[in-house]
């Protein structure tokens, strides 16, 4: 417990040296559902063109901080600590409860779907076009949910970047896609932020990812929780720590 | 004015506003809902028919009354409840308190209703009320959409689920209200999802769709009314049993 507080310290004491690059700073985040604690005393700060991934088992918390940072817990949800953005930054959120399924029953067309962001059917063909939706004849007539479920996630992380947000928080943006729908989404993600640095936070269960993007690692559990470069700070001992003994962690180094 | 004409215009009014609403309201798996909401007319009515004012206005406010308990209890409740257990609930004791006090003579007109007995007083509450729920319902629309389709996401965007929930019940109670006089307590939720089913039938976009079952709408009152003048058969049954027409012959345009 000690170290950990230390370790809060630590990064709280960087914090301070590189305030005016911060692009959200979190100090001493309490978060509690009704008597019980979700998140304890987090602290960290995300710079301007940061990937951020959050990492840990399910039920740790993870769309919790998601939610908090937004500024949208739930009603029997409270906070204590801060979380300052910087001023004016576009934040667009990418929620996991997004399903096809939801679609299916709504009179909804794609075009329909980007009104609410867009009005300029152009500048929807431009993005479709960019997340390799291809201008296969109406595709902007047809509701989203007769896309493939690949296709259906490319069209969201459309939406999600049509209104150039300068921070895009995503909550496991690939579930239940397969390795190469997920790779399709990754690479996609990669190839918006080598062009427009914008900065990230992604919520996976994919160390690849993890490791191979981000810059910075929060992991979470509810026990412990880490924040740093993924190399130093997800050890062997802290994933064990994180999901338990018995799961074997890989790291692959030749990825990108 | 002719009381033939005047009940064709009233019926024309609230038949095309229903399935405005209707539309929104078969997205959301709530068109049943408009039924209770229709019992709890009951109480309204019977305060109206012992203390001699307008049935609309009695309807009107025991309708109000009981969606701003539902949305009220929903609000505290939803965690633990669906939305349509509450529906249930609260119209059941509405309906408990109705029948204690309505005058059971009377009852045939606030079960069955009859358009033909519409006054000029309903006329001139009729017609601004439903121009002012369209605006009402038009302005929301988008955003209930986007609160079902994800309200986390609404909500990251600052949409407030509950807000619009309020008034989308109020809207919904004012509309019922409206048709309690028209078919009665019994078939007003007919009334709003009939004509929505069909035009969900034909149609794959927003726009068409919500606009087609207020056509569907207007066009099954205004039949049912005109039907009733040469069969001598009760209007409100007609209504309905035109825009089960509707709906059957929209089956083979369906778009898929």
């Amino acid at each position: 417990m000690k170290k950990e507080n230390k370790k809060q310290q630590r990064i709280k004491g960087k914090g301070k040296m590189e305030k005016k690059n911060n692009l959200l700073s979190v100090r001493n985040l309490n978060v509690y559902f009704d008597d019980e604690q979700i998140i304890k005393d987090f602290s960290f700060n995300v710079k301007k063109g940061d990937i951020i991934t959050i990492i840990g088992p399910n039920g740790s918390g993870k769309t919790t901080l998601l939610n908090a940072l937004l500024g949208m817990l739930p009603s029997n949800g409270r906070m204590t600590g801060i979380i300052k953005w910087q001023p004016k930054v576009k934040i667009n959120y990418l929620p996991q409860d997004f399903s096809k399924a939801k679609f299916s029953k709504l009179p909804l067309t794609i075009r329909d779907f980007f009104r609410f962001k867009t009005k300029s059917d152009d500048e929807i063909i431009k993005m479709l076009s960019k997340v390799g939706l291809k201008r296969s004849k109406n595709i902007l007539d047809r509701n989203p949910s007769k896309l493939s479920s690949g296709q259906f996630q490319r069209l969201l992380i459309a939406w999600s970047l049509i209104d150039d947000p300068d921070v895009l928080l995503l909550d496991e943006p690939t579930a239940g896609l397969d390795i190469g729908g997920e790779e399709t989404v990754y690479s996609l993600l990669k190839k918006f932020w080598d062009k427009h640095r914008i900065t990230i936070l992604l919520i996976t269960h994919d160390l690849n990812i993890v490791y191979g993007y981000s810059s910075y690692c929060l992991c979470m559990s509810k026990n412990t929780h880490c924040y740093g470069v993924p190399q130093d700070v997800l050890t062997p001992q802290k994933l064990r720590s994180l999901y338990g003994n018995k799961i074997k962690f890989y790291k692959h180094k030749h990825i990108i | 004015m002719d009381s033939f004409l005047l009940s064709l215009v009233v019926g024309a009014f609230v038949g095309g506003i229903a399935g405005y609403i209707g539309s929104l309201m078969i997205t959301r798996q709530m068109s049943i809902v408009a039924g209770p909401l229709g019992h709890l007319a009951l109480p309204g009515v019977a305060l109206a028919l012992v203390f001699g004012f307008n049935i609309f206005i009695g309807a009107l406010l025991s309708i109000g009354i009981g969606a701003i308990v539902i949305w009220f209890f929903n609000h505290r409740l939803k965690s633990k409840v669906h939305l349509e257990a509450l529906v249930a609930v609260v119209f059941a004791s509405g309906v408990a308190i109705g029948f204690l006090f309505l005058p059971i003579s009377d009852a045939e007109a606030a079960l069955i209703g009859d358009i033909t007995r519409v006054n000029m007083t309903d006329l001139l509450l009729v017609i601004p009320l439903s121009i002012m729920l369209f605006f009402v319902v038009r302005f929301i629309y988008n955003k209930i959409i986007l609160c079902d389709l994800s309200r986390g996401l609404a909500k990251s965007m600052g949409i407030d689920c509950s807000k619009y929930n309020l008034v989308y019940l109020l809207s919904i109670a004012l509309v019922v209200a409206m048709e309690v006089k028209m078919v009665g307590i019994l078939l007003t939720a007919a009334l709003v999802a009939i004509p929505a089913v069909a035009a969900r039938n034909i149609t794959n976009s927003i726009k068409q769709y919500s606009f087609m079952s207020m056509v569907f709408g207007c066009f099954s009152v205004v039949s049912g009314i005109s039907l009733s003048m040469i069969t001598k058969y009760p209007p409100g049954p007609l209504m309905i049993l035109v825009a089960f027409s509707l709906f059957l012959i929209s089956w083979i345009f369906v778009k898929r």
